[in-house]
């Protein structure tokens, strides 16, 4: 009993250690950029959810938010999916695909200065609704468009 | 080792159009290997672009962005010759730093 006790006294120091050493490695390249990882919000399912996760409140749709991505996708693995927007104060845009296994592909912070007009290349698991959001003046603006893929891009 | 990261940052007038292409693997966790294991996440979380000491452009990644990565946007305030410094850390805590000339 005492044994035991003591072997898993150790383990756990040894697992802490291990952690901490892991925090000290990943933390110097990002400690200017001040910018916590949305870690919660990347977890939900839903793009309901999500959008909640990473802004606590919920957007309405604009067209003042231009959403390009294609009409069919061939290969679900690289479509590429680009948002600008002629809103002002923009703070942030972000990528969701709602059928993905967690929504929330992609957030980018748009600091002053930088042109809110974000193109990228996201991974869809099957046909479904593209959501862009755009942050303008603490309120969310959305733009939604749906993507037909003939092959998904979660592979297996 | 060569970089993971290449950069084209183009000024024209005030506004510096930058695209970046990053060489990772991008694994979802949910795709299976040939054995049928899973292959285990691994995925670039942040990336950021620094001109002149300020961030210009930052990115939080999930498993959803494809693999080699590209993103495209601009900024304005950049000139020819000023440096942009790029860099990415990934779900194991792995990074890359690259600094690229404003062409």
């Amino acid at each position: 009993m005492d044994h035991s006790l003591t072997r898993r006294l150790i383990l756990q120091g040894a697992g802490s250690v291990a952690l901490i050493g892991l925090g000290l490695s990943a933390t110097p390249a990002f400690a200017a950029a001040n910018d916590k990882y949305p870690e919660d919000a990347f977890k939900q399912k839903t793009g309901a959810d999500a959008i909640k996760a990473l802004y606590g409140k919920t957007a309405e749709a604009s067209d003042k938010v231009k959403l390009d991505a294609p009409e069919i996708a061939e290969n679900g693995a690289v479509v590429p999916i680009a948002v600008a927007t002629t809103l002002a104060n923009v703070t942030s845009i972000s990528f969701f695909v709602s059928e993905n296994p967690n929504a929330l592909a992609a957030s980018y912070v748009i600091p002053e200065g930088t042109t809110p007009a974000v193109a990228n290349r996201l991974k869809m698991a099957k046909t479904c609704n593209v959501i862009a959001i755009v942050e303008s003046g603490g309120k969310l603006y959305s733009a939604t468009k749906e993507v037909k893929v003939t092959v998904g891009g979660c592979g297996g | 080792m060569a970089s993971t990261i290449r950069v084209r940052a183009t000024a024209n007038g005030d506004t510096t159009e930058v695209q970046a292409l990053i060489q990772h693997p991008m694994d979802s966790g949910f795709v299976k290997d040939a054995q049928g294991q899973i292959i285990p996440p691994h995925f670039i979380q942040q990336l950021t672009f620094e001109h002149a000491g300020r961030a210009v452009f930052l990115a939080d990644w999930g498993p959803a962005v494809s693999k080699d990565p590209y993103v495209k946007f601009s900024f304005k305030g950049g000139a020819k010759g000023d440096d942009l410094k790029i860099s990415w850390v990934d779900n194991k805590g792995a990074s890359d730093t690259t600094t690229a000339k404003i062409g």
